[in-house]
């Protein structure tokens, strides 16, 4: 299944996806030292966002939240990609100060959690395999 | 695939492909992904930057890196560029209590600014050393209360930017044109009348500060975004607007507010049809609210959030000549500012009572977590910030009573 996005930040990744029902908050909510999700009451609590494509509704909380992901980067743990429903400027920024490639307006609830996804950033296209 | 309905001059493509360097093209792609997300037409110039993200306190070495890494291919700001305050005193930084360590990361921050061609005067009111937009200038801010007093008090047009997409405006002297850079999302949606007069005192920023605090909660209550137009707020000072500002800004997340007779833009928008009335008693019980906790110790006093103007610094020196403080007392100002104190003598009169000033910093960016218990300010912004950041108690009081509570 191929699904149309809008373009955020260019780049190609494919990966297992992690998929959230809830918003994140990556400043308190993602630890920067190991990748897994920490946020209070969070639907993936404890899963690892390392080296997942990462589909979640929207971002939410701190602005500084754009360096964790960039820290995550650094740390080699950042998610391969982004995919949210609507992509704010917390989330946006981030992706692009750390090179994550990065999609939205998609209906989300058309992704599996686990799935094989391939994301074209340059077009804004998701393949579920 | 979906287009963006975005359209760049020539000059900003060569930006966004590269051709002027790494760093321009990082921040093009700053201001262009905030293009696409709020569907800006197209980008339009700023005259006047403000970046927030400088106190490694809260930059972390993440931020750190990716300054440095900016900093590298030699772009510089096309426009004006200043900085919201550091994580410490850039001179007095010893005597404030402040580790050597976290002086050096300080240093590499601002180092970093400094190679990008930011000027680093650390600050929270630019609007007050000089950076003063005109009406109806677009800007690219990020403090939140400085964005809403530009918004506001001044009739500029800014956003509400974070770090990066504010030094990315600095380094390619654009913004995407949405959001409060358009007239027509500048309209008040909510009338707000307060039908009681407030007392005619001087210096009454604590009580801006609640009353900033009521409005902000109770307009935001439903989660709504609301702009409103308040009716009965007059005779205000600049002092007590940037306690107001700052205090709107941070319990109601406000970028923008009008106020019939004090306000540039007030008078071009009608009254909106829908009210609420802010009475007396509720702005007692808000600085009830904010006043919890006051017969406990204090070990801390701050005055300064946003940074005090030279007025309030007068103030400060005529109430403490001669006296004594024996609590650690911080103001926290402009650099600009402590020198034009120190020019007029100020500055002695405060320091031989035991204030320290602490200039190029404030109370809610310094590293002070878990080093004090309790804080004493006149401002409502500070109060916030010591609990949910810096894990201590305080108490909001007037200016005056802050001073005589400190030497009695």
């Amino acid at each position: 299944m191929i699904i149309q996005g809008r373009a955020i930040y260019k780049g190609k990744a494919q990966g297992m996806s992690l998929v959230c029902r809830q918003m994140i908050s990556f400043f308190g909510g993602v630890d920067p030292d190991t990748g897994i999700i920490v946020q209070k009451d969070h639907d993936q609590k404890g899963e690892s966002i390392a080296n997942k494509i990462l589909v979640f509704p929207s971002g939410s909380g701190s602005t500084v939240g754009s360096y964790t992901l960039y820290r995550l980067k650094q740390n080699g743990i950042a998610p391969l990609a982004i995919i949210n429903r609507e992509c704010e400027p917390i989330t946006a920024v981030g992706c692009i100060i750390a090179e994550i490639p990065c999609i939205d307006q998609v209906s989300i609830e058309q992704i599996p959690d686990g799935a094989e996804v391939y994301v074209d950033g340059n077009q804004g296209s998701i393949e579920i395999k | 695939m979906r287009r963006s309905s975005l359209i760049l001059t020539t000059e900003e493509d060569a930006m966004l492909n590269g051709e002027m360097g790494k760093t321009i093209q990082k921040a093009m792609e700053i201001i262009v992904g905030l293009g696409k997300i709020y569907q800006a037409k197209r980008l339009i110039p700023v005259s006047s930057v403000q970046v927030a993200g400088v106190s490694y306190d809260n930059l972390g070495e993440a931020g750190l890196h990716f300054l440095e890494s900016l900093a590298q291919d030699g772009a510089k700001c096309r426009v004006p560029t200043t900085l919201n305050p550091a994580g410490m005193d850039l001179h007095n930084w010893r005597n404030l209590g402040i580790s050597s360590d976290f002086a050096e990361k300080q240093w590499r921050v601002l180092n970093a600014y400094e190679q990008l061609g930011v000027t680093t005067t650390c600050t929270c009111t630019p609007y007050l050393i000089g950076y003063s937009p005109k009406f109806h200038e677009h800007i690219a801010w990020s403090e939140s209360s400085a964005v809403c007093y530009a918004n506001s008090m001044l009739g500029a047009f800014s956003n509400r930017e974070g770090g990066p997409s504010a030094l990315a405006a600095g380094l390619t002297g654009r913004t995407a044109e949405y959001g409060f850079h358009l007239d027509g999302n500048r309209i008040p949606t909510i009338t707000v009348i307060l039908d009681f007069p407030l007392p005619n005192t001087e210096f009454r920023t604590h009580l801006f500060g609640a009353l900033g605090k009521l409005i902000g909660e109770k307009i935001t209550s439903e989660g709504k975004k609301e702009i409103p137009i308040i009716v009965g707020l007059i005779n205000a000072s600049t002092e007590e607007m940037k306690s107001f500002s700052a205090s709107i800004a941070t319990y109601g997340g406000l970028a923008l507010f009008h106020a019939s007779g004090l306000t540039p833009e007030s008078d071009l928008f009608p009254l909106p049809k829908r009210s609420i009335t802010i009475s007396k008693t509720e702005l007692e019980q808000t600085l009830q609210q904010l006043q919890t906790g006051l017969e406990q110790q204090f070990d801390f006093i701050s005055l300064g959030c946003p940074h005090l103007s030279i007025r309030e610094i007068k103030r400060i020196a005529e109430l403490v000549q001669g006296k004594q403080v024996k609590v650690e007392f911080w103001l926290t100002t402009a650099r600009k500012t402590k020198e034009l104190a120190d020019q007029l003598g100020y500055s002695e009169i405060i320091e031989k009572s035991g204030i320290k000033f602490a200039a190029d910093t404030c109370c809610v960016v310094a590293p002070l977590k878990n080093r004090f218990r309790a804080m004493l300010t006149d401002s409502a912004k500070a109060c916030f910030y010591a609990k949910s950041k810096n894990n201590m108690d305080a108490a909001l009081i007037s200016f005056d009573q802050v001073i005589s509570k400190a030497i009695q």
